[in-house]
């Protein structure tokens, strides 16, 4: 307990502190999003833009005041009043911008994390179980080229092969009828029918991995003495395997659950991208070209936030499944 | 008869124990390359890689056109096969047709078709397009090529340009991030390791948690923040640099954690003590007698992230937040296919894509390979 509280006060610390680096990396580039509005206003043709109006829209960004104050002011917000500020580009208040791309994104990502699991362990403890075989040889190599193919071209490479022998564009998330309609059972259930694109994408490289450590996982534990025991008292071979090898390989896989959905919202933004998925990848791309700043750090923050709380909810299984790491740490801690 | 197989007997018996002993007095990287060198996918990398960075170096003599050569009047042309039969006859001599163009009365795109008269015979060594080798000197030099005609052996672009040229000049810069990179990495990583684990206390805990943070950050989403910060104005030299500050910036972490776990077992060793008695200085201790023993794992730990940085770059230029054209990199390339009507209509523009699937196995297979010969428990 002692541990998961120490462990919870490091993540709010972390939290905070990626909250303050999220602001600088919006600051960081040259410029700022109303001088470069301005130039473009008058790269149009439009009239000058009046002093007034830039005073006023400083005014309304609070641009005007130093940065430390910037940095309260919307810190303060977000954390008392859930704002998260108005993005300059689309004059609305962030929090209806994103809030139905977050929950398309998570629905991605989650789909991608059942894929990942669904077929990595399974095949991880078939490999593992027929080492040196054809199949084991075979998924190996699928293994190695998932880890080495950019996620991106994977993304490219279906929507091709989609267009090619289906005839069909394989992007987004919805047939455009669906688009801009509210949500009905007809349009979850064609999302369903898209979905699977990007899950794959997003799914492999942690599929690869997954495979990777089932693998040497189930092999370091089949060849302890427990197992063969087993054997020598004659359990059959199907129990033996399920009952004990399968369990403990697999506690370190199902521990670093959080760390494989950072994995997927890390690498989701390029791949939303390639397949134009309506999630926040595209929008967040978009932000940070045009400096538009409150939006592009929010998505920041938001995503570091989602990888700080994985990585939380990773240690404390970890810890609750291994008393290795419970103990030790309370050891160094004093 | 007996007699033979005794005298060809003894010879191989003593060779047999001079092997046995060489193997005692042999040196640790002697072991590990001889581990290595059996480690037949590792070699496979290796050589691989050998060609890649051939390539490299001198793309400008393997490419036979110029990057930026553009041929208007055969834009997105599929890629020429090479032939030897031709007509019922076979030529030593490999060759490729001449393109027929033809215009698809409704979609107005041109089509291509071989033309079985004209045939194009690629010769080694040939004289074509002038360049500045390494911009030291002029020459037209070019591995292979054709005399007159063309030669496009991974087709053209939407400009007309040579895709083969294009990938071999991408080769260089795509390839040197990584390594690069890694250098940068190395640098940061064994500096702030070392200090972390040689001092220890109050400088290792500040280091640690420094790691744990960056670690903890979503590394795509901040390299994107980042390389959104380079000013778009920026020639293109100091870009390139700046994109490898930024994927390098994370990577050293890693590298930090081996150097510094090795130090603290090491430094109680009693080699250690015994200088520290003999009156050396700490930066000799480092040097001298830690840093050669942990150096194999800083090998294996570098080989392993070139391929990372190598994603990395890709992955910004294609979203057009790293490198931009002209300089063309295996991301840049990509990011001309990124759309569906594009690669639809030219497939062969996902080349690119290939080269970098085989550039980060070759690095895995040779990394992995170095860290199964750099495990001294291993046999």
């Amino acid at each position: 307990m002692a541990y998961v509280l120490r462990r919870f006060v490091a993540m709010a610390v972390t939290i905070a502190l990626v909250s303050v680096v999220a602001f600088i990396l919006i600051q960081l580039p040259p410029g700022d999003y109303i001088s470069s509005y301005v130039a473009a206003r008058e790269a149009a043709g439009d009239d000058e833009v009046s002093q007034g109006e830039i005073d006023s829209m400083v005014r309304e960004f609070g641009l005007d005041k130093p940065v430390h104050m910037q940095y309260l002011r919307w810190i303060g917000r977000i954390v008392t009043k859930g704002d998260f500020g108005r993005s300059f580009a689309y004059r609305r208040s962030i929090n209806e911008l994103i809030w139905e791309r977050f929950v398309l994104t998570a629905v991605v990502g989650l789909s991608a994390l059942v894929i990942t699991y669904l077929v990595g362990v399974p095949l991880g403890i078939y490999s593992s179980l027929r080492q040196y075989s054809v199949s084991d040889f075979a998924l190996t190599t699928v293994g190695y080229v998932g880890l080495a193919t950019p996620n991106f071209l994977l993304a490219i490479l279906l929507m091709y092969l989609g267009f090619k022998y289906f005839g069909a564009s394989v992007g987004g998330l919805f047939d455009a009828k669906y688009m801009e309609s509210p949500w009905t059972l007809a349009k979850i259930v064609n999302m369903l029918g898209h979905l699977w694109v990007p899950a794959i994408v997003l799914g492999t490289a942690g599929t690869a991995g997954i495979i990777r450590v089932t693998r040497g996982m189930m092999l370091d534990e089949l060849r302890k003495q427990y197992v063969v025991t087993a054997r020598a008292k004659g359990l059959s071979e199907r129990s033996l395997i399920f009952k004990y090898p399968v369990r403990i390989a697999l506690n370190p896989i199902v521990a670093t659950i959080g760390w494989q959905l950072t994995a997927i919202v890390s690498g989701a933004p390029i791949v939303a991208m390639v397949l134009s998925l309506p999630t926040t990848g595209p929008l967040m791309i978009n932000a940070l070209l045009l400096q538009d700043m409150y939006l592009a750090g929010t998505f920041i923050l938001l995503l570091c936030t989602f990888t700080v709380v994985g990585t939380f909810i990773s240690d404390v299984l970890l810890a609750m499944l291994d008393p290795r790491i419970r103990l030790g740490a309370e050891r160094d801690g004093g | 008869m007996a007699a033979d197989t005794a005298a060809r007997g003894r010879p191989a018996a003593a060779a047999e124990q001079d092997r046995a002993e060489e193997w005692y007095v042999a040196s640790q990287y002697r072991l590990m390359w001889r581990r290595l060198t059996r480690h037949r996918l590792a070699i496979f990398g290796g050589v691989v890689l050998a060609v890649l960075y051939l390539v490299a170096i001198f793309c400008e003599f393997v490419a036979p056109y110029d990057p930026s050569t553009k041929n208007t009047d055969l834009l997105t042309a599929p890629p020429q096969r090479i032939h030897f039969f031709g007509q019922g006859s076979f030529s030593p001599r490999p060759f490729v047709y001449a393109y027929t163009v033809a215009e698809d009365p409704v979609t107005w795109r041109k089509v291509y078709a071989d033309d079985p008269e004209t045939r194009f015979p690629i010769r080694w060594f040939v004289r074509g397009e002038e360049y500045r080798f390494w911009g030291l000197f002029k020459t037209r030099a070019h591995l292979f090529g054709v005399d007159d005609g063309y030669v496009f052996l991974l087709g053209t672009d939407t400009l007309g340009r040579d895709v083969f040229s294009r990938i071999m000049y991408g080769t260089r810069i795509s390839l040197s991030i990584g390594l690069i990179g890694v250098a940068l990495s190395f640098i940061l990583g064994l500096t702030i390791g070392g200090v972390s684990g040689y001092f220890g206390g109050f400088a290792d805990a500040v280091v640690q948690r420094s790691i744990d943070f960056l670690r903890s950050l979503p590394v795509l989403p901040v390299w994107m923040a980042l390389a959104a910060a380079l000013p778009a104005n920026w020639p293109t030299i100091r870009v390139y640099f700046g994109i490898t500050v930024i994927v390098s910036l994370i990577g050293w972490t890693g590298l930090a954690r081996v150097v510094r776990s090795k130090l603290l077992s090491l430094r109680h060793e009693d080699f250690v003590m015994a200088a520290v008695v003999a009156g050396a200085h700490s930066g000799k201790i480092i040097s001298r007698h830690l840093i050669p023993g942990f150096l194999s794992y800083v090998i294996v730990s570098l080989t392993l992230a070139v391929p990372n940085m190598i994603l990395s770059e890709t992955a910004l230029s294609f979203l057009g937040l790293g490198l931009r054209p002209p300089v063309v990199s295996w991301g840049v390339l990509l990011s001309e296919a990124q759309n569906l009507h594009a690669i639809a209509l030219a497939p062969w523009l996902l080349l690119p894509g290939l080269f970098i699937i085989v550039a980060v196995l070759a690095f895995s297979f040779v990394g992995d390979g170095l860290r199964d010969a750099a495990d001294p428990y291993a046999n």
